[in-house]
């Protein structure tokens, strides 16, 4: 293989269990997003508008959809013949096998794999967040710096620290101290889940922390603190711009609310940064006369004969008419019916919402109603919906 | 179905798209707020399993080959078989372009490497969703030389195409250019299937008299002595050629029986993928009856009207019974009515462009208004 002077390893493996019913037949990087994509494809498009052709990713949990989604990579430009994507999931080897036991111990069971490269840097993404990164500036400043490691860090409000690793770094933004969900935060640098290493330190250290029978095999809870103990040349690299964990269906929902902004701090329409998918290839979407639209995103393959305001709808969709949907996130190919109500929802992939229902209230509901998917919503079953 | 090639024939294919057409081929003109005329064809063959397309193309060439690439969105991109793009060859004596059988006979490697036993010939602009298996089936039941494939007029049809008489038994007895004087209903699709073996006989006889012309030299000059079948295509049709029928086609698409028969009914028309973002709509905007794309921010108001990828309608602006081409700019306030934009054209602030139904008002591409 020819030489690469940074690999990426993504972990996608991550089960998502605050997302409930959505993840209940896929990985939490499947989950769809935005109208077109799912969320592992905003680290991928990241990867490939950075200029890294070669990225291992690492899967675990529910891999069937994830797997087939990703293929061979071209959607992102990534089906190379020296580099590109690889899926990595757990295997068996001669003195036995297991799952993946942490995302350290997930990089460290694919040292080969990285090796084949002789990479001087790793760079280690996780797929369930959606931000737009140029990686290969954070390569820069972790050069620039002759750092071992570099975190990414975002500044985050104070009073959501401590749901973060928190770093503290002095002026020349050299890490100081690290330390995993705070009680009592004492900085708001929050570390995005990103990283750059040397290949030779990190090696180094994974194979230290695996032969500790204590560790959790954790990124964040063992390999980086245990680098901070050893005064390695860590530094915190600041990140400006939107950033967003979409862990739960209220984060989830709101991430899709964002993008309906009508300057929003997220911008899918940026041509210098394209958000590469895989394409369903439907027509062009039909919008009735008898449609409103305001506020929204439609994607392909749609057809709107009711009202649509402030929601998301991905492909496929059909809207009946009379209908009215609003404060929403549709999921591709749900069907739904003439004279449907529906407030604050997110509805999943398939399920057929049949004449006259109602989900959710037009005022005052407080929870998001989330239904999942290939599921039939009539009017007798929706008793239980009222959010 | 690996009994069948496609050949899609862009040499002499009748041309009246005017501005449309000015630096590109019929096969790639837009169409349908997303894909070019080539795609309907194309996408045919493939699903109904050729595995082995040639595309012979004339002149203008380069945004086809642009879109086409390797034909991977097609499935196309084949070790064995797949996409061919054939350009054409000039006669080396005089530098003259000559007729599609010379073209064929220039790439008659093309066809002898080939396994298949039968091959369809089709123009590129054709809008419909059609199965070719069940055409030749037909035409092994019939035992024909060559079955052509026609709908039947319903309406008033703006295009240039062929009439024909077909017999009760399905035989077609005359086949008569747009100019001709025989009054039939029956409209040629331009799509010929027949066996490889006589299509390479016809080659090879009409050369050697100095014709270089499939359907005038080949076809209708042989229609007494060949077993030449109809094949009446039920579906929706839509013959693209001239303006009027450009715009008379693709506002049918606004029907959603036309809409769904053609994209979801059988099977998907698959074409270049531009991973543009979901259509955004703000506030203020107000879309009816329209069929709009990837990638367009609707702001004003749009009705009746076809937007491609990444179309943008400002505020205020109003676009009325219009086809706007990729990634054209709407400033605020502008009035369009009954007009055809083609690609990157930009319209500034408060400028009002109407044209007429029958003669929509056309922009060319990159034009700045």
């Amino acid at each position: 293989m020819r030489k690469k002077e940074c690999v990426a390893m993504l972990l996608a493996g991550g089960e998502g269990r605050r997302l409930g019913v959505l993840t209940s037949n896929l990985a939490k990087p499947a989950v769809h997003f935005g109208g077109k994509y799912r969320i592992i494809d905003f680290t991928l498009s990241n990867c490939t508008n950075s200029g890294i052709d070669t990225v291992g990713v690492l899967t675990q949990y529910q891999p069937l959809v994830l797997n087939t989604y990703i293929g061979i990579g071209t959607p992102w430009d990534l089906d190379r013949k020296n580099g590109g994507v690889t899926v990595l999931p757990p295997y068996m080897e001669q003195k036995g096998g297991d799952w993946y036991r942490g995302t350290a111990n997930a990089i460290y069971r694919n040292i080969s794999f990285i090796e084949q490269y002789d990479p001087e840097y790793v760079l280690v993404i996780s797929g369930d967040h959606i931000y737009k990164m140029d990686y290969d500036l954070m390569l820069d400043f972790h050069k620039a710096k002759g750092a071992d490691a570099t975190i990414a860090v975002i500044e985050v409000k104070w009073e959501e620290a401590s749901r973060f690793g928190i770093m503290s770094t002095d002026s020349e933004e050299r890490v100081t101290e690290f330390s995993e969900k705070p009680k009592e935060p004492k900085s708001n640098l929050a570390s995005m889940g990103i990283y750059i290493f040397n290949w030779k330190v990190l090696k180094e250290y994974l194979t230290k922390d695996e032969e500790n029978p204590d560790s959790s095999k954790d990124f964040g809870k063992d390999v980086i603190p245990l680098m901070l103990r050893d005064q390695l040349n860590m530094y915190a690299y600041p990140f400006q711009g939107y950033w967003k964990d979409v862990g739960t269906i209220e984060s989830l929902w709101e991430a899709n609310m964002d993008l309906l902004e009508s300057e929003p701090d997220f911008n899918l329409n940026d041509r210098e940064w394209r958000i590469y998918s895989v394409n369903p290839c439907q027509p062009g979407q039909y919008v009735a006369p008898t449609a409103q639209i305001r506020r929204s995103l439609v994607n392909e393959g749609c057809s709107v004969f009711g009202e649509v305001e402030h929601s998301v709808l991905f492909y496929g969709v059909q809207v009946g008419e009379g209908s009215v949907i609003k404060d929403s996130v549709i999921m591709p190919n749900v069907q739904i019916g003439n004279n449907v109500k529906i407030y604050k929802a997110i509805i999943g992939e398939g399920t057929v919402v049949e004449d006259g229902s109602v989900i959710g209230q037009p005022e005052d509901q407080q929870d998001i109603i989330l239904i999942g998917s290939n599921e039939t919503i009539s009017m007798s079953t929706m008793a239980n919906l009222k959010g | 179905m690996k009994r069948m090639m496609g050949v899609i024939n862009l040499v002499n294919e009748p041309d009246d798209l005017e501005e449309l057409t000015y630096s590109r081929c019929v096969a790639s003109v837009p169409f349908g707020a997303r894909y070019r005329l080539i795609d309907f064809t194309l996408s045919n063959m493939v699903n109904s399993g050729l595995e082995n397309v040639a595309v012979f193309t004339q002149h203008k060439y380069r945004s086809l080959m642009d879109h086409l690439g390797s034909g991977k969105e097609w499935d196309l991109d084949r070790k064995r078989g797949g996409l061919f793009i054939l350009p054409a060859v000039l006669h080396e004596a005089t530098g003259m372009a000559r007729g599609d059988l010379f073209q064929f006979y220039s790439h008659r490697d093309y066809f002898y490497r080939a396994r298949e036993e039968y091959v369809v010939i089709s123009r590129s602009h054709m809008v419909c969703n059609i199965d070719l298996n069940d055409v030749l089936d037909y035409h092994l039941e019939k035992n024909a030389d060559i079955t052509v494939i026609y709908k039947q007029a319903d309406e008033e049809e703006f295009a240039k195409f062929r009439r024909l008489a077909v017999k009760d038994d399905g035989q077609v007895t005359v086949m008569e250019d747009h100019s001709g004087r025989l009054r039939t209903d029956n409209i040629s699709m331009e799509m010929y299937v027949m066996s490889k073996e006589l299509l390479l006989d016809m080659v090879e006889s009409c050369l050697a008299q100095g014709y270089d012309h499939l359907v005038r030299d080949g076809i209708m000059k042989n229609i007494g002595k060949l077993g030449v079948y109809a094949y009446r295509h039920e579906g929706h049709t839509g013959i693209v050629n001239t303006i009027q029928s450009y715009y008379k086609h693709s506002m049918q698409l606004l029907n959603p029986k036309v809409w769904r028969e053609l994209f979801f009914q059988k099977n998907l028309i698959y074409t270049k993928v531009k991973d543009e973002p979901p259509a955004k709509y703000t506030d203020n905007a107000h879309a009816r009856n329209s069929l709009i794309a990837n990638g367009c921010i609707i702001e004003g108001k749009v009705e009746n009207s076809i937007l491609f990828r990444g179309v943008k309608i400002r505020k205020g602006a109003y676009v009325k019974n219009s086809i706007i081409l990729q990634n054209c700019e709407i400033e605020e306030n502008v009035i369009i009515e009954n007009a055809i934009l083609d690609k990157d054209v930009f319209i500034s602030r408060g400028r009002v462009l109407t044209g007429d139904k029958q003669a929509p008002f056309i922009a060319s591409k990159t034009k700045v208004i």
